[in-house]
């Protein structure tokens, strides 16, 4: 008998539990080529398109739009037209008993953040996937390991991926130190320090750009590679409206205009991330942790901690992936770069290249890492 | 994130408050259980088991078992926080108020005013209200409004675990006198809740659904009537904005009239008594400040002005439920001026 396709809900991260699905792009008794958009799905970080897993003809939709179901449910089956309707009713059927039961084992087992001591202060990790040189995610001003949802599960099926929590951000400690890049730098050392990896690939977004920069170019010898998404550190540039607005806003509806900065398609911004940055922001400690590293990293409206004039002395491999529609750095600090390095320009990107196009990064730094 | 019931969000609250400042204390009755008589000391933890595990882990000293006389622990928690300490004091059902208002609206909340600024009260009464708890008229009332009504007092009205948690620890941190509003049909819901201590600051409303159709306001255990109508409808393409005001006082004036004045068509949904309540309090400000927007009257969905009946079909017939929620969203929608 022909084969029958199932398409689930995908699990995107880690934190990643249910998703909304907003709209599908195909309708029953079309077909649908492997890769193409088969609908969009809302997530506790941003929107996304879910591109099909697979080719063959629509014969089921089973989730209505605006629907929110849990990570590996059955959202719609492909299958030749040769597959009878009754078999794909019984397909179906068998799915969803199996999926009830399978579900709750998954949730058991799935990888936790945990936290761990390193510098002498707390620190949230998450740690997914084995061997090999590991590679270390270092999120951007304001983020945390959550922002890499996308990323690091995909990246770990073929090594160790750590994802941190810079000091001030998400579930590590309010203790940002000095708060500048090479304080920041130091922390993230130290988390590799506690770990006992002596060198790691590092993928650092934004102001986590730099901190790979900075440990690039002052601790060679733990830095095996450093992929930097829209990275800080390479022009004086930054959008300070965001930073300002990122910090003083405390109602969602005031924040989503900020936050909408972020991204080229502003529809990409669910009320979920809004609300999650909020309470994020809530925490005790939060706001004085970030508002000083933004005072000693963006002092003035212009980035303090600048690393052009020594790229020359970079001893690893480097690559910078960019967005053409970056509002907050602009895509142009990515011009005038040592021919050693690679740049990869995205169009129609904005500054969370990782999550706007996934795909893309995740293959960017496959075929890097190789 | 850890799911944590309201009651526990309650719980770690106060805790990670009087780890982190050795002025906070909690008074009641019963807020340990047990006092004085043989047997387990912390047998009750407050009559919903909220306070549970506080006095074992802070003593005596810090949580006090007081007699049934509000009059007296009401008074004395006011004064404690007019001379230095942090109380919460835990008026058990806000239905008992009457016997300790004066201590509540003539003092407490006049004291920063008469004395010109150099006076604090950082007194926050903790107290339950709400019907659907089968205890007929006097344990069941919500009179929020009334304490909404005294300048000088701030009243929160947490409508899930997590917005429990932080909205207290803001009223602990707060030097003015806070009136807590637990519903009592709540304290089993649960919500994720970080472990971290943060607050919710007083005053900024948190709009829990968007919608382009219709807005409705509501407080405590309404948004979540709310919330599900707004669901609901949203299936049928009508766009509904929930706005959860979070505090009576202070109100966002500011989220409310512009989340009224964008849709054109308000509900606003309280659960206490019409007359003279957030209903009419809300109706009023929308209708004063944003008339030229208004496409519709402004409807309200309030219990009746009639006290909570005994009867468990009649009391689920008085509090306002989704149904009426979204009966009242129908019919502002239907509105041709």
């Amino acid at each position: 008998m022909a084969e029958i396709t199932p398409v689930v809900m995908p699990k995107w991260g880690l934190a990643m539990q249910e998703g909304l699905l907003a709209a599908w792009h195909v309708q029953p008794g079309e077909r649908i080529e492997k890769g193409r958009e088969l609908c969009e799905i809302e997530t506790s970080k941003i929107a996304n398109v879910f591109e099909s897993p697979a080719s063959g003809l629509v014969r089921r939709l089973l989730v209505e739009p605006g629907t929110t179901v849990p990570v590996g449910k059955l959202l719609a089956v492909l299958a030749e037209p040769e597959v009878p309707d009754p078999a794909i009713d019984a397909y179906v059927a068998a799915f969803e008993a199996r999926f009830a039961s399978e579900a709750a084992e998954a949730a058991a087992s799935a990888p936790q953040p945990r936290q761990l001591e390193a510098g002498g202060r707390r620190i949230r990790i998450l740690e997914i996937g084995e061997g090999g040189v590991p590679l270390l995610f270092v999120h951007g001003f304001g983020g945390d390991l959550e922002n890499w949802m996308f990323n690091q599960a995909e990246l770990a099926a073929r090594r160790r991926t750590i994802a941190l929590d810079l000091p001030g951000h998400g579930g590590s400690a309010k203790e940002p130190g000095e708060g500048d890049v090479p304080a920041l730098a130091d922390a993230v050392v130290a988390v590799l320090d506690a770990l006992g990896v002596e060198r790691a690939h590092l993928v650092g977004h934004s102001l986590g750009g730099a901190i790979g920069l900075a440990l690039a170019l002052e601790r060679p010898q733990r830095v095996a590679s450093a992929t930097l998404v829209a990275p800080a550190g390479l022009g004086p540039e930054i959008a300070m409206d965001y930073i300002e607005g990122f910090l003083a806003q405390s109602r969602a509806r005031k924040l989503r205009p900020v936050l909408e900065m972020l991204v080229h398609d502003p529809k990409l911004v669910t009320a979920e991330m809004v609300e999650n940055v909020l309470k994020a922001k809530r925490m005790d400690g939060a706001q004085a942790a970030l508002e000083r590293i933004a005072a000693a990293c963006f002092a003035g409206g212009r980035q303090r901690w600048l690393a052009r004039e020594r790229l020359g002395a970079l001893a690893c491999p480097v690559q910078v992936i960019w967005g053409e529609a970056d509002r907050i750095l602009p895509v142009a600090q990515a011009e005038g770069l040592p021919a050693t390095i690679a740049v990869h320009r995205l169009a129609a990107t904005g500054h969370l290249a990782h999550m706007e196009r996934a795909a893309e990064v995740n293959a960017l730094i496959e075929r890097f890492l190789d | 994130m850890p799911k944590k019931t309201y009651r526990q969000a309650i719980n770690e609250a106060l805790r990670q408050e009087m780890e982190r400042d050795p002025r906070v204390i909690l008074m009641g009755e019963d807020v340990a259980g047990g006092m004085g008589s043989p047997g387990e000391d912390d047998a009750w933890g407050g009559p919903l088991g909220v306070t549970k595990g506080l006095m074992p882990r802070f003593g005596r000293e810090r949580v006090l078992d007081t007699p049934i006389s509000e009059s007296a622990f009401i008074g004395a928690a006011v004064g404690a926080a007019a001379t230095g300490l942090r109380p919460v004091a835990e008026l058990m059902f806000v239905d008992f108020f009457g016997v300790c208002f004066d201590q509540i609206f003539n003092q407490a909340a006049k004291f920063r005013y008469m004395f010109g600024g150099k006076a604090v009260t950082p007194v926050v009464i903790r107290t339950m209200y709400g019907a659907g708890f089968r205890a007929a008229s006097q344990h069941s009332q919500c009179l929020y409004p009334i304490f909404t009504h005294i300048p000088g007092l701030k009243v929160a009205l947490p409508s899930n675990a997590y917005e429990a948690k932080g909205l207290l620890i803001q009223a602990i941190r707060d030097d003015d006198p806070v009136i807590f509003f637990e519903h009592k049909a709540m304290y089993d819901e649960e919500a994720e809740v970080p472990d971290e201590p943060y607050a919710i600051p007083f005053g900024e409303a948190n709009v829990t659904r968007e919608g382009d159709d219709v807005t409705v306001i509501a407080m405590g255990r309404m948004v979540n009537f709310a919330n599900q109508v707004a669901d609901k409808l949203a299936k049928e393409k009508i766009g509904v904005t929930v706005v959860d005001i979070r505090t009576t006082s202070p109100l966002d004036r500011e989220t409310i009239l512009e989340t009224a004045a964008e849709t054109g068509r308000v509900v606003v949904v309280d659960e206490s008594h019409p007359r003279c309540s957030m209903a009419t309090d809300i109706a009023a400000l929308v209708a004063q400040e944003r008339f030229a927007d208004l496409k519709a009257p402004v409807k309200m969905v309030t219990a009746p002005h009639a006290p909570v009946p005994f009867s468990p079909a009649l009391e689920d017939l008085y509090i306002p439920s989704p149904a009426k929620i979204e009966a009242a969203v129908r019919e502002v929608l239907a509105f041709q001026g």
